[in-house]
């Protein structure tokens, strides 16, 4: 919910190299290439879960498709030309006039991990893992490998390992959970960050020989005034962004991401966000959190590269070489007393925010994106964006001209013993430094209206490395 | 649960058919790996190739006719089976994955699931480097014993703990007749380990598993509760529902009489017993399901609480099982047993941690965080467990 808003706002062409990966297809979509074509040429062969698994473009194993896979089984070996006409690329499709929906496919490998600035999908499974007691540097070097290769199947929308959800032995359990059997990529993006206490335990236990390794910023974050945090929502060595325009596709890949873990590392706490909060990208409209108003309108926009470089991505000499490309990520699970929040009138609400409600234009005036004045006083000399509102504390005029990246997901889990709604905003953001992360949060922490209404009960901070290479592994340069 | 390890009956098949043409497994990265189709009409059987690379090979089985059907890889002779996928319905596609050796074969389909087949034609499997490499096993023969000698092993020991737990609750019941209730308590959970021990022998028979051991959640309206469970909750009433009544003599002695009864009926069932390989290797993927589904969330025992005296069974089981095959995997996939052997280990010494003089502390004395240990431990086993039937029978 930091506001941060930015001074420039600028739209245009963005450089694909450097920041918001466009939806990539037609690349992938020969790679995801139908397995029924396959079959029916009888050379058809599967990758298998492995760094080895990804062949040169043109050579490579392909993968089972999940689409193709849906395409053979509907509809039998009669049917073999729907799941190739099924499985097109979206460009082609797009050509046609009339997108599949789901059909976004992120690319893996790339310079920095995709689902930061990724236009933000709809949906949230959100890991943090613990390596197992005795795990040792050898394991965590092969579970980065098996989750790299596994990442790239799963978001280019292939099944995990060589024979996928219903191909393999009859005997043995699926390789592949099946859930997402059937399902597009729908833009799933999964990014993996590394805790403090992979680096170095709470009780200075170095496990990995990481310590000399760990960037001098990757500590806990320090004891905010409200803070009400519980240890089994926060923390972890290791987490997994899952993001993903389809709640189960999402789901899919934490669910079989940790499987591929057992033995090796396990869930700590996870969280599922329903819908997206935030806008990473000038061509999303600006959702709405779960006290109604519009949140995110003044992000950092993966259209502007300059403040992406400034604010996201960790520079040369910022700290260690191999996070160099990465980011730091602040993970908060922010619990809203909502039932509270309903009884307050709209004029409260807007105060607290800084914000109207129904445009989310500054109460200082203007459209969403008009830039808050926040020296306008109305007619008894008050600003009219208040001294605590949200909005002016969190805004980068506020803070030393610090931006966030924020990525946070609404969340319902149920209710809790008073049948209250067990809602929320988990809060994510990436930042180069994760001082911008504590700049704002203090600020607001201290002064901010909304503090009455909510509860920062989770919290966790990862590096999260740059991408991989094709070849190599998330985080493989820690390790050379 | 399911029993997932059934007392044969006519499952002769799964291991002739798994040790013949075999080479080690080859599923690497870098292993090749085939994909054929094969459409199974009422006239015809049509593989989309006729010549594949040694290595494993995926024959996906497409039933495009009106019977059920069955597709057979044979060997060079025409009459050993080397892999099969059967009971394939109208309009049902299956997939057969074999590990083959270069060499000669023949492709056969049997819509009907009697008589000759059809569609009987020769396959060629071309030498391949990655199998070539591989290639270093003994001989079949020497495979076939070992299976043999782990069939009848297993047998035995089936036969030797349930008759263990005949001797043991006959001194159980008779101790609960007689009113002894120390006694009783201190061969409960011991007494149990026999039964735990094969439990997924002992549970298939359909008839016999919920007389023995039904826990009252699993009760529906107005059935009959007897078995071991209903006679933990009144030798532990202590959590009961208010009101809970101590048993009558009476009540007592139908109860032991009945547990003793129909043990010495599970007595005889199992002597004539004999295990398939894939049996075998499921069973123990079962003992570890149990654990996981049941033990080590403290629902089996939720009277007495000793819930790790019957994980320790379970896994004593599987490893019991686990040991029978290990020779034979070590050959087929080495890591794949050197992963198991570890994690074999750390899941036992994560239960040492727990023991208390002859036994092991109450499942509700152990720390969430303990639990949540154990619990990834039989994870980290059970995930490559369930790989072992595949590398075997493969």
């Amino acid at each position: 919910m930091q506001g941060g808003d930015s001074r420039e706002r600028k739209s245009g062409p963005f450089p694909g190299a450097e920041g918001a990966e466009t939806p990539l297809s037609r690349e992938d979509g020969e790679e995801r290439k139908d397995r029924a074509d396959a079959g029916a040429n009888a050379s058809g062969t599967a990758s298998v879960v492995g760094a080895a698994a990804e062949g040169p473009r043109g050579t490579s194993r392909r993968g089972i498709s999940r689409r193709g896979l849906f395409g053979l089984a509907g509809a039998g070996v009669a049917g073999l030309g729907i799941g190739i006409a099924a499985d097109r690329g979206v460009q082609a499709v797009a050509a046609a006039g009339a997108p599949a929906a789901g059909s976004t496919v992120y690319p893996f490998y790339q310079e920095h991990q995709a689902g930061i600035v990724t236009p933000a999908q709809d949906r949230l499974h959100f890991a943090a893992f613990d390596l197992a007691p005795g795990a040792t540097r050898a394991d965590l070097i092969s579970l980065l490998q098996d989750w790299t290769a596994a990442a790239a199947a799963l978001t280019a929308g292939r099944d995990i390992g060589s024979y996928g959800a219903v191909g393999g032995p009859y005997d043995a359990p699926p390789e592949d959970t099946g859930e997402a059997f059937g399902l597009p990529p729908a833009g799933l993006t999964i990014t993996v960050g590394f805790g403090p206490t992979l680096f170095e335990t709470s009780a200075g236990l170095d496990r990995f020989g990481l310590a000399s390794a760990r960037p001098d910023a990757l500590v806990d974050l320090p004891h905010f005034p409200g803070d009400q945090l519980e240890a089994a929502r926060g923390g972890g060595d290791l987490c997994i962004q899952a993001c993903a325009d389809d709640p189960q596709v999402a789901v899919h890949a934490i669910r079989n991401l940790s499987r591929i873990a057992f033995g090796r590392a396990a869930i700590r706490w996870s969280q599922l966000g329903f819908g997206r909060t935030s806008s990473t990208s000038t061509s999303q409209a600006t959702p709405r959190n779960l006290f109604g108003f519009k949140d995110g309108t003044a992000n950092v926009k993966a259209e502007q590269p300059a403040v992406v470089d400034e604010h996201v991505w960790v520079g040369a000499g910022d700290g260690p070489a191999w996070l160099t490309g990465g980011s730091y990520l602040v993970a908060r699970r922010i619990r809203m007393t909502i039932e509270t929040w309903d009884r307050t009138a709209l004029r409260e609400q807007e105060t607290v925010f800084g914000r109207t409600k129904g445009e989310g234009a500054p109460l200082s005036g203007g459209t969403e994106f008009t830039e808050p004045d926040f020296a306008s006083t109305g007619n008894t000399g008050a600003p009219l964006i208040a001294a605590t509102s949200h909005v002016r504390l969190a805004h980068p005029a506020q803070n030393n001209g610090v931006q966030l990246l924020r990525r946070g997901y609404n969340f319902v889990d149920g209710n809790d013993d008073l049948g209250r709604l067990e809602a929320g905003l988990f809060f994510i953001s990436y930042q180069r430094r994760p001082s911008q992360f504590t700049t704002v949060q203090l600020a607001l922490a201290r002064h901010d209206a909304m503090n009455e209404y909510v509860r920062h009960v989770g919290s966790a901070l990862f590096a999260v490395p740059p991408g991989a290479a094709r070849g190599s592994y998330l985080g493989a340069a820690l390790f050379a | 649960m399911q029993p997932r390890l059934l007392p044969l009956a006519a499952l002769a098949a799964a291991t002739a058919l798994a040790l013949t043409g075999c080479v080690p497994n080859a599923s690497a990265p870098g292993a090749t790996h085939a994909a054929l189709t094969v459409d199974s009409s009422a006239t015809a059987c049509t593989v989309s190739a006729s010549t594949a690379s040694a290595g494993n090979v995926t024959f996906t089985v497409s039933n495009s006719g009106d019977q059920v059907t069955e597709f057979y890889l044979l060997g060079d002779d025409q009459l050993h089976i080397v892999g099969e996928a059967e009971n394939i319905g109208p309009g049902l596609s299956r997939t057969l994955v074999v590990d083959l050796n270069a060499g000669s074969y023949f492709t056969a389909c049997k819509p009907g699931m009697t008589g000759a087949g059809i569609g009987q034609a020769p396959f060629t499997v071309t030498p391949s480097s990655a199998a070539d490499a591989a290639t270093n096993a003994p001989g079949d023969a020497d495979l076939a014993a070992r299976v043999e000698t782990a069939n009848a092993n297993y047998a035995s020991y089936v036969k030797d703990q349930i008759g263990q737990l005949v001797t043991g609750t006959a001194a159980f019941a008779a101790a609960y007749t007689a009113g002894d209730d120390d006694t009783a308590r201190t061969l409960y959970a011991a007494t149990r380990a026999h039964w735990e021990r094969v439990e997924t022998v002992a549970e298939s028979f359909g008839d016999l598993d919920p007389k023995l051991d039904l826990r009252e959640a699993d009760l529906e309206e107005g059935q009959d509760w007897t078995g071991w469970h209903a006679i933990e909750k009144d030798l532990w009433p202590a959590d009961a529902e208010a009101g809970f009544a101590a048993y009558p003599a009476a009540e007592r002695a139908r109860l032991a009489g009945l547990l003793v009864a129909d043990t010495a009926t599970l007595n005889e069932k199992v002597q004539p017993l004999s295990f398939t390989l894939a049996q075998q290797t499921n069973g123990a993927i079962g003992l570890l399901d149990e654990v996981a589904t049941g033990k080590v969330t403290g629902e089996e025992e939720v009277w007495s609480h000793t819930d790790l005296w019957d994980f320790q069974a379970n896994v004593d089981g599987a490893r019991v099982l686990y040991a029978g095959v290990r020779d034979v995997l070590v050959q087929k996939d080495a890591d794949l047993a050197a992963t198991l052997d570890t994690r074999f280990a750390a899941l036992q010494a994560l239960l040492d941690a727990q023991r208390v003089g002859d036994g092991f502390v109450l499942y509700t004395d152990l720390s969430t965080g303990t639990v949540k240990g154990l619990a990834d431990q039989v994870n980290a086993l059970a995930e490559p467990l369930g790989r072992l039937t595949a590398a075997l029978v493969l």
